[in-house]
């Protein structure tokens, strides 16, 4: 049960992150600052997932090609 | 997003999908026997279907807001994922997909592969080969049309789009019992990237609670600059390979 568990999981894994988990993590993180922004601070930070996404594509990049990814 | 970039999208994502899948099909039909795949074809499909129908309806049920974060964070990952892959094809750092070379690859294996059938299978390899073929690609094909669908709260013309590319690219294969190298799939993924990344964006951060400026029409800004950013980094890698290479070359000459 636990083997078909964890292939489960690593499927679902490999199908939405892939290779590269540190996409997934700026992702995540850029939401959660974008809601703290918008409802805590009232900040229309409408700006901070494209920056966030667009540095996190370059940071990947920049690991896959030089080998580190 | 009206109807028809709804459909263009999802149309141009899952045709990406039904050709790789179309192409594990043929390399087991062609190799092994075409009763067997076509059985594990039938039985990966029942499974999709079963899964639209479970979620498809549960996706309705959710909050908006809150399934715009979800689904926003999800097509954000998947496309970042997708658009990686594809600048790193196009600017040479990985290889370009390859349909022919994906068919030869599949075919040897199944020339090699064991006989035996189990559970009414004849071909039991053949019926897992397509099985495993078509349900992964066609997973992708159900969650493209599905968090595209369930954010235009438009599941039937998503689903429709999804069904009339795998039905489109069904019949070309069957018309030329060959895999579809000559589709321009490399160029189609680099698209289906930059669409999900953007869409995912939008509607991730409108999940999250921001307005985005012009609404919608944000979209009209948000597609190209993604566009462009995905291009830039494609020529600034091609530049850093060719500088890699340049500076290698001599030391090549060199005399040891």
């Amino acid at each position: 049960m636990s083997r078909w568990l964890r292939t489960f999981g690593a499927f679902w894994y490999d199908f939405v992150i892939g290779d590269d988990w540190r996409g997934a993590a700026a992702v995540a993180a850029a939401l959660a600052a974008t809601a703290l922004l918008v409802h805590v601070a009232s900040v229309n930070a409408w700006w901070l997932l494209p920056a966030a996404v667009i540095a996190a594509l370059g940071w990947s990049l920049r690991r896959a090609t030089s080998g580190r990814a | 997003m009206n109807s028809l970039a709804l459909f263009l999208t999802v149309f141009v994502a899952c045709a990406v999908e039904a050709v790789e899948a179309l192409t594990i099909v043929l390399a087991a039909g062609v190799t092994r026997e075409w009763r067997s795949t076509l059985q594990g074809m039938a039985a990966a499909l029942a499974v999709l279907a079963v899964a639209v129908a479970v979620i498809g309806p549960a996706l309705t049920l959710v909050p908006l807001t809150g399934l715009r974060l979800v689904v926003g964070a999800l097509l954000a990952v998947f496309g970042l994922q997708w658009l990686r892959k594809a600048i790193l094809r196009a600017s040479g750092y990985k290889d370009l997909h390859d349909e022919g070379a994906v068919y030869a690859r599949q075919v040897a294996a199944a020339q090699t592969a064991g006989d035996g059938g189990r559970r009414g299978v004849r071909d039991w390899y053949a019926f897992t080969l397509s099985f495993k073929g078509v349900l992964l690609e066609g997973l992708e094909v159900v969650f493209i049309a599905l968090t595209f669908g369930a954010n235009q709260q438009n599941l039937g013309l998503a689903a429709a789009a999804a069904a009339a590319a795998v039905l489109v690219v069904a019949a070309v294969g069957v018309a030329v019992r060959a895999p579809l190298s000559r589709v321009p799939e490399n160029t189609m993924k680099f698209a289906v990237g930059i669409m999900l990344t953007s869409f995912g964006v939008f509607w991730g951060a409108e999940g999250a609670g921001v307005s985005w400026p012009g609404n919608d029409a944000a979209l009209l800004a948000v597609v190209p600059a993604t566009a462009l950013v995905a291009l830039g980094y494609v020529a600034l890698l091609r530049r850093v390979r060719a500088a890699g290479r340049a500076t290698a070359a001599p030391a090549e000459r060199s005399p040891a």
